[in-house]
């Protein structure tokens, strides 16, 4: 008897388990909820929900996703969105969604209480986005691989390119980092664009592979499979803090940033939620959670206090970046499709 | 009038008027809906949508459903089905239409996926009625379903992608772009012929491809020669490490080899102490992604050949050593010859294989560049080249579609091969002393390889940090998987136990429902003639071609607005998993179909039992092989499974392999680890139980050779 009807009974379990999946709700959607696509490290976003939950009560639902699978997300979904808030991750995706409008114009009443650079960034994108936490470009270098191969320390930029350092450095692929296009147009805007070409030129000849995502270069740089990697000085801060021989260095010329945004997409099905979301993120206590979720960039709230192991932006020589003009689609593209010309393509 | 006609109008004609016609916010068991119905927009039926909501669109729907009722006014022989056919095809395309054409709707809900199913069931009838099929409703209906879900599920999404080859960036029609994007030199490029400097990813991607198949193929049949030809003591070990990759979740093993022989590796730093080999970055790019996929493909490859070499009739080797061949000239002339359609088929399924891998080049590709991982990033990445993903994704669908193309032709051939052996009584004689050495020198370095890699795999999640400190260590264990007692009773509060209920869920669901339509359709192919069986079967087999990233990205425009909205829910992802491991389960059913006597059921139909019944009572018991090996294989696969999976989650529906490439991305290697080594411990868990459950008795280890016949695309 139980042979005869196992199979069917097991189908008719799976059928019925299927319609409940169906028909019971994805997310039930109301006044006290909230669907946030969330760019940084996973710690970060987790302590950030149950924080806000804490605060206003508000049910998160949660998605990570690095910042440029999110803008992807949230450009496939633009007809139908599903997100509400998109927080966190590098700056330029999130102009570009407010570029290509799929993000909501917003100023928050918090908005003075905010640094420059993070105004700034509201003001480029016509309020569409706002800086949330900002980090400096850096490198980072293993200390037991310079010291077994007696190098000297790398300071500056242009110690990248000495030939002892040939195949030691990593950098990300700027055509799929954000990190690593920061870097671009930093060289770009400190030495001017030829300058900046001949540059990255003889660096190329030093790199033993542009990875895929912008934080990689370090984590290799840790586990000792690179010397030198180029990232935000707070992932190499992050590696340090756990204990990996690694020192963060920034770049005596002056270097770059990027600012860490927030935006309300277009289309949020939860505006209420998504509104003061957005205005508790931006406030002093939301945003000095960072460091506890081991995530050390400076945040953009003047009073938030800022985790000592934080790269001092004071003490950094940053570079006046122009977002708006390197955020934009069509400047990206053409520094793009010229790296990849006169650069990627040359042999090493 | 007929009951079946009557009866698939009524239940139509009760979702019309009844059944809330769109997807509900919060689902139909959420019953917010019932505090405003009917009238209420967003739960009522259609009937109310088109009265009260001006949705006029919906009115001819209730013409289509009605019509069949008047059927019975209709004279003439030849009238009635081709009114079903009208109405039937009719309504199903209005439907569809109008989803389309009329803008502001709702996803569909229940009331329209009922009055669908009804309408296409009524033109599934009125073929039947018409003649074809034999005039078996069942066989008819079962096609119709078949199609249906084929074509929604997979022609459609895959097609969104491919249109988005001739567009250019803001969504015009631009055919000069695709040629300029097809024929660029990061594609087909061969710069790595005359410099340093590297070729194509097209080229990339073949050569890795040719490679991983031409070594699988080679380690599998050493393998498969010592298994069955030699005296070899530990077979049943050699047979559990070639289940083990099958089970293992991407990443893993790519970061393993890091760990071995990455600059920093525990191989590299001893042969530097010992030997003062200058460490170096050898092994990121084409030799670590080969390795790695060599390490995951050759149990494929060996699964693929043990059935061939088994299956080669010892009385030919007989005859041949009769005639006084001598052990090599047999094996050459004899034995090897008849292995060739197995070796070309274990090839091409290592090729298609590594053409679809994600995990490992992503890992361990440093700046060898291959085509799935191109086109994720040309979608994730800062260019955000949506077109430049369509058409590598069709360069990518051309490659694997000639390797599978290839692969069936050799298909057919492989089963005149082994399907002989049976009755012989004869042995398979020994193998040359030479061919034996040689065997053994290629085959148990490996597998003493594989163990090693496997044992670093379970060593690193419970020591400090994998690479630098061994001491040893619970608290990855702990922050994946701790468990509080509290006064409610059990609290889960490790991170890895959400995606894992949820991994659990999915995958549990979408292995029968991926077991039944697969040996539905399997029952069609081998057990009914129509025309057009053979686009038939090709198309219920495509998805198995398309790789996962290219799926993915298809749902995600296909799905993400209505008519279909599913985004967001779990039941994307069960019906990814359904389609994409379908075509295992079509196999595994037309193999083991093929070897029961269609007498059997001529038997039963005889004796008066329709198509039904017969596969209830007749068929199904008989096919619990094929069952084991679809459940198992799409349970598996739908835990293990990365590149589309990494589109479809959403906020509630996380999956394990997503959540550890999280942790993987975030340097977090420990947490990965210890979260791989459960995983894997669990499939092995599910695999015995399934096994045990369904049909031990019956079925040894015949299962996991029938399963193998297929390859399994990342």
């Amino acid at each position: 008897m139980r042979r005869k009807s196992s199979f069917p009974k097991a189908m008719l379990l799976a059928t019925c388990a299927l319609t409940t999946l169906v028909l019971v709700p994805a997310a039930a959607r109301g006044e006290g909820n909230l669907t946030l696509y969330c760019s940084p490290q996973i710690e970060w976003c987790q302590l950030v929900i149950a924080e806000f939950t804490k605060a206003t009560g508000i049910k998160v639902a949660m998605t990570r996703k690095s910042s440029g699978e999110t803008f992807a997300q949230i450009k496939a979904e633009a007809s139908n969105p599903k997100g509400d808030v998109w927080w966190g991750g590098t700056g330029d995706p999130h102009l570009q969604a407010a570029e290509e409008g799929l993000t909501l114009e917003y100023r928050s009443p918090r908005l003075g209480e905010l640094q420059a650079w993070a105004t700034n960034q509201a003001k480029a994108s016509n309020y569409r986005t706002v800086g949330v936490y900002a980090g400096a470009l850096g490198f980072g270098y293993n200390t037991e691989l310079v010291a077994k191969k007696k190098l000297p320390e790398p300071k500056c930029w242009k110690d990248l390119i000495r030939p002892d350092l040939k195949g030691e450095v990593q950098v990300a692929d700027p055509n799929s980092s954000g990190t690593s296009y920061t870097m671009l147009a930093t060289m770009v805007q400190l030495l001017g664009e030829a300058e900046a070409f001949e540059y990255l030129k003889k660096l190329h000849r030093n790199v033993n592979q542009y990875t895929k995502s912008g934080s990689s270069p370090i984590k290799a740089a840790a586990q000792g499979e690179t010397t030198v990697g180029i990232v935000f000085m707070h992932d190499a801060v992050t590696m340090a803090v756990r204990g990996a021989p690694i020192k963060v260095v920034a770049p005596c010329e002056g270097t770059g940033y990027e600012v860490g945004s927030m935006s309300i997409i277009k289309g949020a099905r939860n505006l209420e939620s998504a509104k003061r979301f957005y205005d508790w993120a931006l406030t002093a206590a939301a945003q000095s959670l960072g460091a506890k979720a081991e995530a050390y960039q400076v945040p953009s709230n003047k009073g938030a206090a800022t985790p000592p192991q934080a790269p001092k932006l004071g003490e950094i020589k940053l570079i006046d970046y122009d977002f708006a003009k390197y955020g934009t689609s069509a400047e990206r593209k053409r520094l793009l499709e010229k790296w990849g010309k006169e650069v990627k393509s040359l042999p090493q | 009038m007929d009951r079946a006609v009557l009866g698939w109008a009524v239940a139509g004609g009760i979702a019309y008027a009844l059944l809330p016609w769109y997807a509900l916010e919060d689902g139909i068991f959420g019953f917010g809906w019932l505090s405003g119905y009917p009238t209420d927009r967003a739960g009522a039926p259609a009937l109310v949508q088109a009265l009260l909501h001006g949705r006029l669109a919906l009115l001819p729907v209730a013409v289509f459903l009605l019509a069949p009722l008047a059927v019975r006014g209709v004279r003439g022989a030849g009238a009635r089905p081709a009114l079903l056919l009208t109405v039937g095809a009719g309504g199903t395309a209005w439907i569809a239409v109008q989803g389309f054409a009329v803008g502001g709707q709702p996803g569909i809900g229940v009331g329209g996926l009922v009055v669908f199913a009804a309408l296409l069931m009524l033109f599934c009838v009125g073929m039947a009625a018409k003649g074809a099929f034999n005039g078996d409703r069942f066989v008819s209906g079962g096609i119709g379903t078949v199609v249906t879900l084929v074509v929604v599920f997979v022609f459609f999404p895959v097609s969104c992608v491919l249109v988005g080859a001739v567009e250019d960036s803001s969504g015009a029609f631009a055919p000069s772009e695709f040629w300029a994007k097809l024929s660029a030199r990061e594609v087909w490029g061969l710069d790595c012929l005359s410099s340093s400097a590297g070729c194509g990813v097209a080229w990339n991607t073949l050569i890795l491809g040719v490679l991983v198949g031409a070594s699988t193929t080679a380690l599998g049949l050493a393998f498969a020669l010592i298994v069955t030809r030699t005296g070899f003591r530990a077979k049943k070990a050699l047979r559990l490490l070639t289940v083990l990759p099958i089970i293992t979740p991407p990443f893993v093993i790519g970061l393993a080899v890091i760990l071995l022989f990455g600059r920093a590796g525990a191989f590299t730093t001893f042969m530097e102490q010992a030997f003062g080999v200058v460490p170096s970055r050898w092994i990121y790019g084409l030799p670590g992604v080969w390795l790695a996929q060599v390490l995951a493909f050759t149990p494929i490859a060996f699964l693929v050949l043990i059935g061939v070499v088994e299956g080669i009739s010892p009385s030919m080797e007989e005859a041949a050593q009769t005639l006084r061949a001598d052990r090599w000239r047999t094996f050459t002339t004899v034995s090897l010859p008849l292995m060739r359609p197995g070796l070309a088929n274990a090839f091409l399924l290592g090729f298609i294989e590594s053409l679809a891998d994600f995990g490992n080049p992503l890992v361990l590709g440093g700046n060898y560049h291959v085509l799935s991982i191109s086109i994720f990033f040309a979608v994730v990445g800062a260019q955000h080249d949506r077109g430049r993903a369509a058409v590598l994704s069709i360069v990518l669908l051309v490659f694997t579609l000639g390797a599978f193309y290839a692969q069936r032709r050799w298909l057919g051939r492989r089963s005149y091969a082994t399907v002989t052996g049976k009755g012989d009584a004869g042995l398979h004689p020994p193998l040359p002393a030479s061919v034996r050495r040689l065997v053994y020198a290629t085959a148990l370095p490996w597998a003493v390889f594989t163990a090693v890699i496997y044992v670093m795999i379970l060593f690193g999640g419970f020591v400090e940090t994998w690479g630098r400190d061994h001491r040893f260590s619970l608290r990855h264990y702990a922050a994946a998987f701790a468990v509080d007692v509290t006064e409610f009773g059990l609290h889960w509060k490790g991170a890895a136990w959400n995606s894992l209920w949820t991994t659990i869920e999915i995958a549990a669901i979408s292995a029968p429902l991926t077991a039944a339509v697969g040996l539905l359709t399997a029952y069609l192919i081998v057990r009914q003639r129509f025309r057009g069986k053979e686009a038939f079967e090709f198309g219920t087999m495509l998805s198995f071609a398309i790789p996962g990233t290219v799926i993915g990205i298809s749902y995600i425009l296909a799905f993400n607005t209505p008519p279909i909205e599913l985004t967001g829910t779990g039941i994307i992802l069960v019906i990814c998993f359904v389609f994409r491991n379908m075509p295992v389960g079509v196999r595994a059913g037309i193999a083991a179909m093929s070897q029961i006597d269609r007498s059997l059921d001529e038997a039963s139909l005889t004796l008066g039992a329709r198509s039904l019944t017969t596969i209830r009572r007749v068929i199904l018991p008989l096919l619990r092989p094929a069952i084991v090996a679809a459940l198992v294989f799409s349970f598996v696969r739908a835990m293990t499974a990365i590149s589309a999976v990494i589109f479809l989650v959403s906020a509630n529906y996380d999956m394990a392999t997503s959540y550890i490439v999280g942790r993987v991305e975030n340097g977090d290697y420990g947490l990965a680890i210890a979260y791989c080594s459960v995983l894997i411990g669990f499939m092995v868990l599910v695999v015995l139980l399934i096994q045990f459950v369904v049909g031990r008795r019956r079925l040894g280890r015949r299962a996991p050779t029938q399963v193998s016949l297929e390859g399994i695309p990342a």
